[in-house]
């Protein structure tokens, strides 16, 4: 009686050899790292790392090892000091088109990668960093769209010679307004056939025709998924420039974005780059009109005023020429004849037919670059939030136009490297379609990061041991065999948690400490079932079989209730409280494992086949 | 070792007319905690901006406040946090700045004032995400709760699952009491326990409703009242084992695990208390208020084989 076949030991064995492999990482430090990756217009290769390491000798900072990642080189130091000295000489050496970031390296060794074996991915609780949530505007991506597409219907009618009133936008809505029914139906077909996205409702409004246009729901879906994509894409370049390693841009909902910077520090800087959100327009200088006259409310039709960042005022015309999204790259350098700074920049095809449109009529005149932030506020109007999109529009560039050109030209004139460097950055970052807003940040700090993984590991082993000494207390041998499998169980979630990659916060942690508690119950349940049994007057073999037999189902149903309450709480949560939910399950699965199974092996192996007078439980 | 003598014979049930009472007081007391002193809700809910920051030395809270008024902030909530060095800043959402700028404006004054402060956490929720996470958190116990109760109805019988959820209301309603009373931030890691509780006060339950039931099949005689009494008293001794290993654990986090976790453990301390108090005398009355006897109980053919034969390990 209570004996298990050769198997199940193997297997048992197994599972506990897999276990140890995995969690082992996790003893492993790490080291303090620089990653370099290239950007979008240099190359990786063999001489930079040499022009690296040769660098690193000359300043005398020595390396750990210089390894070829995925994503770049990632060159590992013996201290901080050491990694920062390295990245402000690698910046000083790459310049601006490759990506120096500074990096936390698990030292696992070469082993134990060779089987996937990693360390477990920790939340930015415990290593520091900061965490955004963004929300894009569809509002205004929808408003934007219908702005298109007023200034596309306008061309669709004149060029058919049909003759409209007026075309307004309204929210998102455009509205038509026809001399006559007949030309109503006459532009609805026009339309029609030309836009098959759009929706058309003839509206009679006392003597005028009116067209009524909105989108269809296929197309306004589609306009807030390329405005989320758009914006993600975005938000990964501006990443790119902030210099991070291991950045985290994912997709939540329809319409927001997460955004987690590992170590990142200087928070400031962050919501800046990627905060300020930001589009442009190239637009026509008009020089017919008079600027101080418009300065003094003279604004002329088809034109507006805005200021230069050097502080002069512009008339430009209010139709764009090409805008932000239109650009495909804008880099900075020096001209191969002057030598004077440059700005290149390169405009996808649209932009490109457009731009050659105007340049063809246009050389020798001015052209300008709109440079438009939208900044949120929050107000409170009658007790309620009120969220406000606030545009700073500025120019950033006038330039004249020297010929005719389309999709690549040069932005010379520029007085110092470091302003072509700026514009180059506010061009490239101006691609953003649909305004987006920060409605969530949580940072942490370096310091708080190393005191959370402190604090989080010492109530484990406190926790632990506390339960560890009284389980052997009160159950004697087998309290101490409980204990080797509540040890299993701590080692099977670690294991679980490094193989899955799961994210490990502070209350992950919370959650380990709990299902330390927890996972003594099953034994309890049935340890205490075997005294009852032994109480009852069965022999000690048979009281064995009956109190892991008869507490089987308890257990089950305490830890699948267990589980449904942490499934809901994984479904639920964001962030830290997923992490926990994640811990507390993994927890309560390994644990029926191990306090069953595992423990039953132990007594079965010592136990089992004899002949007893007694039980030490 | 044993905590308990081996053959108890408590009268639980015969006592429950006191558990009622004190039932009753508790939940009343809590209720009227909420209604006047309300929940002291953190910014998860809220929304609004968190600035922690720590000092080489103690911090003077008024110093701290004079440059924060100076700045256009006085209405800020400043207090210590942990350690006397350690400063919490609290500030409601505000009508006439950029919500995700604010923190850096404050980060900016303070470092002006004394250069040697260190920035060490920022959150910052915007009113929606706060409205939206209240909503989820409000709809996550509530989903929880369903899925317990059809659980326990489908495993046992649809009284056992109204006594198990009346068990847990009780716990929930209780914990959010002593929150309450104590006016401890409750935030997202608090709602997190508050469903942990959940779960934890539910396995006591069913580990008692899972002997009642047993002993409903096996005690031939005996009235529902005698049978429930003996199952708590033989599950009695694992019912305190185990609270007592998790009240371990969760005093160790309590005590170590850092000023952020504390008001985690605080809500699973109380818990745990209130769980193991309400299966011993909630989760069995309720089902014997609602008239649970041994019919319902009895096994159906096939089930009861099972059990009898399986070496289900």
């Amino acid at each position: 009686m209570n004996q298990y076949p050769a198997w199940k030991y193997l297997l048992i064995i197994a599972l506990v050899v897999i276990g140890m492999l995995y969690a082992l990482p996790n003893l492993y430090g790490e080291d303090p790292a620089v990653q370099v990756s290239s950007g979008r217009n240099a190359a990786m290769d063999d001489t930079i790392q040499a022009l690296l390491e040769s660098k690193l000798g000359d300043a005398g900072i020595s390396s750990k090892s210089v390894e070829e990642t995925d994503s770049g080189l990632l060159i590992r130091f013996n201290d901080t000091e050491d990694q920062l000295a390295a990245t402000d000489l690698f910046k000083d050496v790459l310049g601006p088109d490759y990506i120096v970031a500074l990096n936390l390296a698990p030292s696992t060794p070469a082993w134990l990668q060779a089987i996937n074996a990693l360390p477990m991915y920790l939340g930015l609780d415990l290593r520091g960093g900061v965490h955004f949530l963004m929300e894009v505007d569809m509002d205004a991506a929808i408003q934007t769209a219908m702005q298109r597409y007023s200034s596309d219907l306008r061309t669709v009618l004149r060029k058919a010679k049909l003759r409209y009133t007026s075309i307004r936008e309204s929210g998102d809505k455009l509205v038509v307004k026809f001399r006559s029914v007949e030309d109503r139906d006459k532009g609805s077909d026009l339309i029609h056939n030309e836009y098959r996205e759009l929706q058309l409702k003839p509206v009679d409004e006392g003597d005028s025709s009116v067209l009524e246009i909105t989108l269809s729901e296929q197309e306004a879906r589609d306009i807030r998924k390329l405005a989320l994509q758009q914006n993600i894409t975005t938000l990964r370049n501006r990443v790119n420039e902030l210099g991070v390693a291991e950045p985290i841009i994912q997709q939540q909902g329809d319409r927001r974005v997460v955004v987690q910077l590992p170590g990142v520090q200087d928070t400031a800087t962050a919501k800046r780059i990627l905060g300020a959100t930001a589009t442009l327009e190239y637009r026509a200088v008009d020089i017919k009109n008079d600027v101080e006259a418009a300065r003094n409310g003279k604004i002329p039709a088809g034109s507006s005023l805005y200021k230069h960042r050097d502080g002069r005022y512009y008339l430009l015309k209010n139709r764009n020429i090409a805008t932000g999204d239109q650009i495909i790259n804008a880099r900075s350098g020096f001209d191969s004849n002057s030598g004077s700074p440059q700005v290149s920049v390169t405009l996808d095809g649209k932009g490109a037919r457009k731009m050659l449109e105007f340049t063809k009529v246009s050389v020798g005149k001015p052209m300008a670059v709109l440079f438009i932030e939208n900044k949120t506020s929050t107000r409170m109007v009658d007790g309620k939030q009120v969220v406000t999109n606030r545009k700073v529009e500025e120019i950033i560039s006038v330039a004249t136009i020297r010929g005719v050109f389309g999709r690549q030209f040069q932005t010379t004139g520029l007085d110092s490297p470091q302003e072509a460097h700026e514009l180059a950055l506010l061009l490239r970052s101006g691609a953003l379609a649909a305004p987006i807003r920060i409605v969530e940040e949580r940072t942490v700090g370096p310091s708080l990061g190393a005191e959370n993984i402190e604090q989080g590991f010492q109530s484990v082993v406190i926790g632990f041991v506390l339960v560890l000494i009284f389980m052997a207390l009160y159950y004697k041998a087998f309290g101490l065999i409980a204990d080797l499998a509540l040890t299993l169980n701590l080692v099977l979630v670690v294991a679980l948690l490094s193989m899955l990659q799961a994210t490990l916060t502070m209350p992950g942690i919370a959650g380990i400490v709990l299902t330390v508690g927890m996972a003594v119950d099953a034994n309890v349940l049935i340890f205490e079932r075997i005294r009852e049994e032994l109480r009852n007057g069965n022999t000690p073999q048979a009281s064995i079989h009956a109190g892991y037999a008869k507490a089987f189902s308890t257990i089950a149903d305490a830890n699948v209730t267990t589980l449904i309450a942490a499934i809901v709480l994984f479904s639920f949560g964001t962030g830290p409280i997923k992490g926990f939910a994640v811990t507390l399950s993994l927890g309560i699965v390994t644990s029926m494992f191990t306090a069953i199974v595992g423990t039953r092996a132990v007594i079965n192996l010592i136990y089992g086949g004899r002949r007893l007078q007694r039980l030490p439980v | 070792m044993h905590i308990l003598s081996e053959n108890l014979q408590i009268d639980f049930m015969g006592k429950r007319k006191y558990a009622v009472v004190l039932s009753a007081i508790l939940i009343i007391g809590s209720f009227a905690f909420l209604f006047t002193k309300g929940l002291s809700f953190g910014i998860d809910f809220t929304g609004g901006t968190l600035i922690e920051v720590a000092y080489p030395e103690t911090a003077g809270l008024g110093g701290i406040r004079d440059v924060l008024e100076e700045v256009g902030f006085g209405d800020a909530q400043v207090q210590h946090f942990g350690t006397s060095r350690d400063v919490l800043i609290r500030i409601a959402p505000r009508a006439d700045r950029a919500s995700a700028e604010l923190s850096e404006e404050v980060l900016a004054a303070l470092k002006n004032a004394d250069a040697a402060v260190e920035m060490r956490r920022v959150e910052f929720v915007g009113p929606q995400v706060g409205e939206e996470l209240t909503e989820q958190g409000g709809l996550a116990v509530l989903y929880a709760l369903i899925g317990i109760l059809i659980y326990v109805a489908l495993r046992f019988e649809y009284r056992f699952a109204v006594g198990a959820v009346a068990a847990l209301v009780h716990d929930v309603i209780v914990t959010l009491g002593v929150f309450s009373l104590l006016q401890v931030e409750f935030d997202l890691t608090v709602l997190a326990a508050i469903l942990a509780v959940i779960g934890y006060s539910l396995n006591d339950t069913i580990v008692v409703f899972d002997r009642i039931r047993e002993n409903f099949r096996k005690m031939r005689k005996g009235a529902p009242q005698q049978v429930m009494n003996t199952s708590i008293n033989q599950t009695l001794s694992r019912t305190i084992m185990t609270s007592l290993t998790t009240l371990l654990v969760l005093f160790a986090l309590f005590f170590l695990g850092g000023e952020i976790i504390h008001s985690f453990a605080l809500a699973l301390i109380v818990g745990v208390f209130v769980g193991t108090y309400s299966s011993i005398f909630v989760a069995g009355a309720s089902a014997l208020a609602l008239g649970v006897s041994k019919a319902d109980l009895m096994p159906v053919e096939k089930e009861g084989k099972e059990s009898e034969t399986g070496d289900q390990v």
